[in-house]
């Protein structure tokens, strides 16, 4: 229940944040920032007092929603979903913080949407009726949409509709398979059912499940994304505002990782055995490709959002690898990746404030104005190419080490990437902070100090002292 | 507790520094720079003490548990543990130690710039990471301070990051050492997945059991991949050929870095890595024979090349490339411990030469070409006196430390299993380009006439020059200091004594002179250069000098096949193939939409015809 309180108290928060910023302005920030933090430690609060073995799914709420259809509001929790909504929660929190100064219009709005996408990205987390799951997907899609369509860059109409079209087409196939797994239940049991548990549990001839799984997996490959339904994925980034890429690089992405853990693989494990050649080798293909694309890019954020294509690559070939050490690898590439691309669109959206320009030609020599924002470039770079130490890192390596024991040649051509990152890592960073001075910018202030510094932190903390996810065991 | 000191002081010290970089003045950071530098040096010699007192001769401490790595055999932990043995041992001594000089000399001759502070930091960094490296009780950990220590390397590289020059020369070797650690990496997936460790101490009891039952195919192949992959990290890090293009242009950081990282610790991290793991290579003798082959070809292509250069930066960059070389070459014949003692020696010379070429660099205003020096006997006594000294060692002539350590390596080759005449030969040769380069290097600079016009303008610091003369010191006694190796490094089976031609000794002995003679003969224009320096110049001007002097067109090769190529395909599909094909759907659905409006235009004219064709059409098609 708590939960559902939770959400309902998030969207409510976001309405009153909208109401109180006509009236008073500046409000808006504060107040989100508020209900953001007190509902957090909500959640925090109730996840240690809780006395459930979160290692297996536990079901916390049931109730009968659409009687007709036999569709439930059900909602449960496990280890996964509560590292993600935790995610999610520290995120939204930098979300607000970034935003502080660089949304200048419809500010109560802007809030609404953010706190929605929010509350949207939550219920995606712990919903396990399938039609509640599509409900909050579609939820944390329109939000987002609008957030790019009103306060993105130069091109956002266009961006905005080509996240939404790829996100609402894919999500289409979803359903379909939705809809099938539903209608087979009624068929095997003679009841309608979109209960995951109930799912779970029905036998299911190999020939149907591929094709189910197909419909699933194409949604989540294209929210993860993978290399060849990417193509959202750079204009989204690009063009969202800095609060918009965070949350999109940070959370959205590990929304269709999630998917692809809860729905796909244990949903369907034979099918997902046969079809996790085709998946590895696309990951092993976003891997490189995203990496040699993020070198060509000019574009400070463009860049970022091909990098973060080439990392999704390794969470996607970790999970079609079966095996325990890279599932570990892979759920901690997920939060690694979530802080380190958070904070370098952070740091894009500091530099934009700064210069009005993401070119990478209009920057360069901005250490010798902004040493601290260098430092703090050149950390999340780093973190970027899997420097020993940082999150990343450990990601990356128990990802290569469990998939070199299953398929070698994946493992092998997937490290050639270490090689590439460093090519993109060097771009992004010597493009930006060393040559010659081209124009001279503000360090950073305290607020954004204080933003980069806790991702850093949290970044050298997974990074020395992994123990603090790996021993949980994810349900892997 | 002791041993995990060792790099706490650096890594506090880098802390502070970077924290309030801009609040500190010259003293303070100098001090704690320094200072942190010399207690490590102070702990490392109580360790290297103890060790020598411990029954084992060896030390290890575990701070905390990293992470678990699972194989069908079971978990393996992987911890921040580190690990002293002889080995280690003399690394971290040379790394504090002529590490604790370098950073005495750096304080002053770094004084006046402006980014000091962020100069020393780094450098505490890189003794942090170095130490690490040397220390870690497993491959992660040592992955974890070798990937540290290459960014440091890139840093300070970088650190006059606003010529772009030197921004592009940091980003080569970051990316040029890269390729060589990925290739380190594959190593230990594969060593994990055979072996289902990597722990040292561990692999290094696994390992020698597997060479008495050694029957296995599959295993001796996994093998043979392990060591060629790690010899790939390794000829990485250490700038040996095919990967060794980086280093030349590596000289575009400050002096005291190129003395540092360049020549004395980081470089000679590959060497480690081989020594640390030679359990694997002795039961892979194919790879040592590759190992010693590519020493002897590194040490000689680099010692032509060192024959052109007119940056005394890049001479002594190739000699650098070369002399490890010779302890490539070491390694490869089974002699580990004549390989780590010529390191221990080499990081002595290498320095103090590197160290005095910046005095004078600095001294003559920033001017690092050799054809413009010249006359320095005359005009700095002190420099000239400490480099004649370096020169001495770096040329191995008798009593020298150079003259132990490279001995030491050749009167192994000729009888080892795996090296054998044809090696030893090239290291007599090598012996002999070295001298040679050596010499060529000091009459151009120091002989002659002066081909400068501006006042020399030394430092005279008495600090920076008690840092120059302690090296001056260890690099002439150095050769005296014993090493105990005999405990990491037992009898090595590809080393039989056979009998051996008895002029082995005395060639090898004499080649130097025989050098310096050829030089003096050879190189007399050089030595007797007046200030008009075209005579000089004129004979430098042959295709071949400048090929070597461009380091004999390996960059070139991979310029064209694979940095051309890879920019070809990054900007020919910049706009994402991918994306294109997206796209096309929207340029399909736009074009119907075209259609469909110009169709409805309200033009009486265009529906009456419209309405015409459609009839017509309409009745043929019921007609036929």
């Amino acid at each position: 229940m708590t939960l559902s309180v939770i959400m309902l108290a998030l969207v409510l928060t976001g309405a009153i944040a909208w109401w109180a910023e006509r009236h008073w302005q500046g409000s808006a920030k504060w107040l989100s920032l508020l209900g953001l933090t007190l509902l957090a430690t909500v959640f925090a609060v109730f996840i240690t007092s809780a006395n459930h073995d979160f290692a297996q799914l536990q079901v916390l709420t049931r109730v009968m929603w659409i009687a007709t259809f036999n569709i439930e509001y059900s909602i449960a929790i496990d280890q996964l979903s509560i590292l993600l909504i935790a995610l999610t929660w520290l995120l939204a929190i930098i979300c607000v913080l970034i935003s502080w100064r660089e949304i200048k219009h419809k500010v109560g709005f802007y809030y609404f949407n953010l706190l929605l996408t929010v509350a949207g990205i939550i219920g995606v987390f712990i919903a396990v009726d399938l039609f509640l799951f599509f409900f909050f997907w579609e939820v944390m899609l329109l939000p987002m949409t609008a957030i790019i369509a009103i306060w993105g860059h130069e091109n956002r109409r266009f961006a905005a509709l080509k996240f939404f079209i790829f996100t609402q087409v894919s999500s289409l196939l979803m359903l379909v398979a939705i809809i099938g797994f539903a209608y087979f239940h009624l068929l095997q049991t003679g009841l309608l059912s979109f209960y995951y548990l109930d799912w779970r549990a029905l036998p299911m001839p190999l020939a149907m499940s591929q094709y189910l799984m197909l419909g699933f997996f194409i949604a989540f490959a294209v929210k993860l994304p993978s290399v060849p339904v990417h193509t959202w994925l750079p204009d989204a980034h690009t063009q969202a505002p800095t609060a918009g890429s965070v949350l999109l690089a940070g959370v959205l992405l590990k929304t269709g990782a999630y998917g692809l853990i809860r729905f796909v693989i244990f949903l369907f494990p034979e099918a997902s055995v046969q079809f996790a050649p085709v998946a590895a080798t696309l990951a092993v293909v976003s891997i490189l490709y995203g990496a040699k694309m993020a070198f060509a890019q000019q574009d400070f954020k463009r860049l970022i959002a091909y990098s973060s294509i080439s990392h999704m690559g390794f969470v996607m070939l970790a999970l079609f690898a079966f095996n325990s050490m890279a599932y570990q690898g892979a759920i901690v590439t997920m939060v690694a990746h979530g802080l380190s691309s958070a904070a370098l669109f952070c740091l894009a959206g500091m530099i934009y404030q700064r210069i009005h320009s993401r070119s990478l030609i209009a920057m360069g020599g901005f250490w010798r104005s902004a040493p601290r924002m260098g430092g703090f470039t050149l950390a999340f770079a780093c973190a970027a190419f899997g420097l020993p130490g940082l999150g990343n890192f450990i990601g990356e390596f128990l990802i290569l080490v469990g998939v070199f024991q299953v398929q070698a040649e994946f493992a092998i051509v997937a490290a050639l990437a270490l090689v590439a990152s460093a090519v993109y890592g060097m771009v992004l960073f010597q493009g930006s902070f060393q040559g010659p001075a081209k124009c001279e910018v503000i360090d950073l202030q305290r607020r954004e100090v204080a933003i980069c510094s806790a991702l850093l932190l949290l970044l050298l903390l997974l990074g020395c002292y992994p123990t603090l996810l790996l021993k949980f065991s994810f349900g892997g | 507790m002791l041993l995990a000191s060792v790099m706490l002081y650096p890594l506090l010290s880098f802390l502070f520094l970077v924290s309030f970089a801009k609040k500190l003045s010259w003293p303070t950071v100098a001090t704690i720079s320094v200072a942190s530098i010399g207690l490590s040096a102070l702990a490392s010699g109580l360790l290297v003490w103890q060790l020598s007192a411990s029954d084992n001769q060896l030390l290890t401490v575990t701070l905390w548990h990293w992470f678990d790595l699972n194989s069908h055999s079971g978990s393996s932990a992987v911890n921040i543990g580190f690990y002293l043995d002889g080995l280690s041992g003399v690394m971290i001594s040379v790394v504090t130690g002529v590490g604790f000089l370098i950073h005495l000399f750096a304080a002053i001759y770094m004084k006046a710039d402006k980014n000091f502070a962020r100069f020393m930091a780094y450098m505490n960094l890189f003794i942090f990471a170095m130490l690490i490296l040397v220390l870690a009780d497993n491959l992660v950990l040592l992955y974890l301070g070798w990937e540290g220590v290459g960014l440091c390397s890139f840093l300070l590289i970088g650190f006059w990051y606003q010529e772009k020059s030197n921004v592009l020369a940091a980003r080569k070797a970051f990316i040029v050492t890269r390729v060589g650690d990925t290739s380190m990496a594959i190593a230990l997936f594969l060593l994990f997945s055979t072996f289902g460790t990597l722990d040292i101490e561990l692999l290094s009891s696994v390992l020698p059991v597997i060479n008495g039952a050694d029957t296995d195919a599959v295993l001796d192949d996994k093998l043979y991949w392990i060591a060629l992959l790690l010899l790939g990290g390794a000829v990485g890090k250490s700038a040996q050929l095919p990967l060794q293009t980086w280093l030349p242009d590596a000289m575009a950081g400050p002096t005291p870095v190129s003395a540092l990282i360049h020549a004395a610790t980081m470089v000679t991290a590959g060497v480690y890595l081989i020594a640390r793991l030679h359990h694997v290579f002795l039961l892979t003798p194919e790879v040592m024979h590759y190992i010693a082959w590519l020493g002897a070809i590194t040490l000689l292509l680099a010692g032509v090349a060192a024959l052109a250069q007119n940056d005394i930066k890049r001479v002594l960059a190739y000699s650098t490339m070369s002399q490890i070389g010779y302890m490539m070459l070491a390694l490869g014949a089974g002699a580990w411990s004549a390989g780590a003692f010529h390191l221990m020696t080499h990081a002595f010379f290498k320095a103090l030469l590197f160290l005095t070429a910046g005095s004078i660099i600095y001294a003559l205003h920033h001017q690092q070409n050799l054809f413009k020096m010249g006359g320095l006997l005359q005009k700095a006594p002190f420099e000239s006196a400490l480099f004649i000294i370096g020169l001495i060692c770096l040329m191995a002539l008798p009593g020298s430390s150079g003259f132990f350590s490279k001995e030491a390596i050749i009167a192994q080759l000729w009888s080892s299993d795996t090296a054998g005449p044809m090696l030893w030969w090239c290291a007599i040769l090598g012996a002999l380009l070295t001298s040679l380069y050596s010499c060529r290097l000091f009459f151009l600079g120091f002989l002659g006439r002066a081909r400068f016009s501006a006042p020399i303008q030394a430092e005279k610091h008495i600090l920076l020059r008690a840092a120059l003369v302690a090296l001056a010191i260890l690099s002439l006694l150095g050769g005296l200091i014993p090493l105990e190796l005999s405990l990491v490094f037992p009898n090595s089976v590809v080393l039989a004594s056979k009998n051996e031609p008895s002029w082995l000794h005395t060639v090898a002995i004499l080649t130097p002179f025989i050098g310096i003679l050829a030089a003096w003969l050879y190189f007399k224009p050089y030595r007797l250069a007046s200030s008009d320096n075209k005579q000089v110049l004129g004979m430098h001007n042959g295709k071949l000098a400048q090929f070597c002097q461009q380091g004999l067109g390996f960059d070139s090769v991979y310029n064209t096949f694979i940095v051309q190529p890879y920019m070809w395909l990054a900007k020919r599909n910049k706009n994402d193939i991918f994306d294109q094909i997206m796209m096309l759907n929207t340029w399909y659905v736009g074009l119907w939409h075209d259609a469909i409006i110009m169709v409805q235009n309200g033009s009486l004219r265009w529906y009456l015809a419209a309405f015409g064709i459609a009839i017509l059409l309409l009745t043929g098609v019921i007609l036929l």
